[in-house]
């Protein structure tokens, strides 16, 4: 071993020629291979392999898209229409990529929804969570841009209310919005600066995710308990443990997937997006895609322009401070029950003001929007601080192999390092 | 329980060591491989041309305007087709030429579907320049074809390869004259 070579087990020689100068090969087999992952992981713990997936599949998708796509409003729309026709396999790659956009809206909101019920964003994990509510922003920055580029009724509207509600702005708000559109209105150079952003984003939110994974991996995975595993009993190597079992959840999520590009490719999405841009006409209702719809209904619900800039805004900025707000020492929602109760409802206001989202700015619909928008940000800012002090958290067991195992998890269980390999199916 | 589980393995396993585990690896690898083949595929099917790149008309064109002893370049699928009006004695050099000083044998007569007209794919068989002798200024090169200036190889009159690098003749495409006046490649 010389000096400088890092001190490679791998016993293939050319591969531990690469492992001594690059250890990729080690660090794969730590942080993938024996990594101790807490053994009560439930299926909502698969989600982030799973964004992991989609990212990688949007990526390999666009890039194909690119290869055929052209960003000029004078041949945007039939670019995508050639693609769909004459490209082979084009139509799948454009439903996969189309489709794989709320696919990755699915299984980040159930990997945040894990995130605020098991307590995930709690201390140590803070800094994870606020990578986290970044790459969430990355997300959807690239997903509005994504949606413009095919340049249709909606693409080109919405484009224009969102990047209008820039001047909102006190004093450079429209000289901002300017210099976002390149023109006087959404027009071709907005498109083309969108594409190239849309473009270059997806790599910017694989570095954070690499930042992401690297600061779970330094605090450990959180777990349905919510209480720190206290050593070798209570966790897994995470192959072949948890390959397996996220295998599973990606045939799940892949079965999902193919329903929708194969038998609903169109069902998420907005018919008026198959007319082409019209900057003359306006849609009767300028909707979203669905996964913008509760920020939608929180920006629509103030009626100031300011008010709901900011207060759609404070949405995703509230998350960032989570951590702070949330003053209960007890992680896991398992444990606290009345809390678990107001998340249940917060939950169901998430779907509400998706739905209401979608509505006319016309009563009912506005006064549900407003009740519900007061409801998401009372969560955060009045219930979780208060309930941290007045509410009483159930017994939290010993250990996650005594929850586990019951009485027996004190046999045969310890620290011996045998307890927690996988044991040999058979060998005779 | 280790024998009776060995023995319960599948896939021809009567011999000894293999295990039931051994077989569910071999065929989740196999399937992961299957899998990989069905993800890339279309990926790598999409580079073809497309349809309407396939689509493409064939090229018409008319002959008529052409004099004798000029010559034409047309575009088809992109690429320049040279065609021809040949005087006699270009033809009379052509056919006079024996096969053994060919590089790529090929009769004259092989290579033309109706006398005066010699058509060409224009793009020299070596590295894919397009050659000079179209323009009557242009030089013709030693065997007054065409000449590559890139690394210099010659064509004689039937565009054949005499000397230069270039390994084979100028392609003939595949063309029907559809009058007197005119032709269609393609």
């Amino acid at each position: 071993m010389g000096m400088g070579l890092h001190d490679s087990q791998v016993s293939n020689p050319v591969l531990r020629w690469i492992d001594q100068r690059l250890p990729v090969i080690t660090m794969i087999q730590k942080e993938y291979g024996v990594f101790p992952t807490p053994r009560n992981f439930n299926y909502f713990w698969n989600f982030g392999a799973l964004a992991m997936i989609n990212l990688m599949i949007m990526i390999a998708t666009g890039i194909f898209l690119a290869m055929n796509y052209t960003p000029h409003t004078a041949y945007a729309f039939d670019s995508v229409e050639r693609i769909m026709r004459d490209v082979h396999f084009g139509w799948l790659i454009r439903y996969v990529h189309m489709n794989g956009a709320s696919m990755f809206f699915i299984v980040v909101y159930i990997h945040i929804w894990r995130g605020l019920y098991y307590g995930s964003y709690k201390a140590p994990r803070e800094l994870l969570w606020i990578l986290g509510v970044v790459i969430f922003l990355l997300m959807m920055a690239t997903a509005f841009m994504g949606y413009v580029l095919p340049w249709g009724q909606m693409s080109f509207w919405g484009a224009t209310v969102i990047t209008n509600l820039f001047s909102a702005i006190p004093v450079v708000g429209p000289t901002i919005v300017t210099y976002l559109w390149g023109g006087f209105s959404v027009d071709n150079p907005t498109l083309n600066r969108f594409f190239s952003l849309h473009y270059l984003l997806p790599f910017v939110i694989v570095g954070v995710v690499f930042l992401h994974v690297a600061a779970l991996h330094i605090t450990g995975s959180n777990n349905p308990l919510g209480i720190e595993p206290t050593g070798p009993q209570d966790t897994l190597p995470f192959h072949p443990y948890y390959t397996i079992k996220d295998s599973v959840g990606i045939v799940v999520y892949l079965a999902v997937f193919a329903a929708l590009v194969f038998f609903a490719p169109n069902y998420l999405g907005h018919a008026d997006n198959y007319i082409p841009a019209n900057p003359l006409v306006t849609p009767a209702h300028i909707v979203p895609e669905w996964y913008f719809l509760p920020f939608y209904a929180i920006l629509r619900a103030v009626p100031d322009k300011l008010g709901g800039v900011l207060l759609m805004g404070g949405a995703i900025a509230v998350l960032f401070v989570l951590p702070w707000l949330d003053t209960s020492k007890v992680r896991s929602l398992r444990f606290r029950p009345i809390t678990r109760v107001i998340f249940m409802l917060w939950t169901i206001n998430f779907f509400v003001l998706t739905w209401v989202g979608a509505k006319p700015a016309e009563q009912p619909y506005v006064l549900i929007s407003q009740i519900c928008t007061m409801f998401y940000f009372a969560y955060f800012l009045v219930i979780l601080p208060a309930m941290g002090r007045f509410e009483v958290a159930m017994k939290l067991p010993e250990s996650i192999s005594r929850a586990v195992l019951g009485a027996k998890a004190g046999l045969g269980g310890g620290p011996m390092p045998g307890a927690a390999a996988a044991k040999p199916m058979e060998k005779a | 329980m280790a024998d009776s589980m060995a023995s319960q393995a599948t896939g021809g396993g009567a011999a000894p060591g293999v295990t039931k585990r051994d077989f569910l690896q071999l065929t989740t690898t196999a399937f992961a491989a299957v899998g990989v083949g069905a993800i890339v595929w279309p990926f790598i099917g999409s580079l073809a041309p497309a349809k309407d790149v396939l689509a493409l008309a064939s090229t018409e064109v008319d002959i008529g305007p052409i004099a004798v002893g000029q010559s034409i370049t047309v575009m088809w699928r992109g690429k320049p087709v040279f065609v021809r009006h040949r005087t006699p004695e270009e033809i009379s050099l052509a056919r006079a030429t024996p096969m053994s000083e060919l590089k790529d044998p090929a009769t004259d007569q092989s290579r033309v579907r109706r006398d005066p007209w010699l058509v060409v794919v224009g793009v020299c068989t070596h590295l894919g320049c397009v050659p000079l002798g179209q323009r009557s200024t242009d030089t013709k090169g030693d065997y007054n074809g065409w000449f590559c200036p890139c690394h210099g190889s010659h064509y004689d009159t039937s565009a054949r390869i005499r000397k230069g690098p270039a390994p084979t003749n100028l392609p003939v495409p595949d063309y029907t004259f559809t009058s007197d006046r005119a032709l269609r490649i393609g």
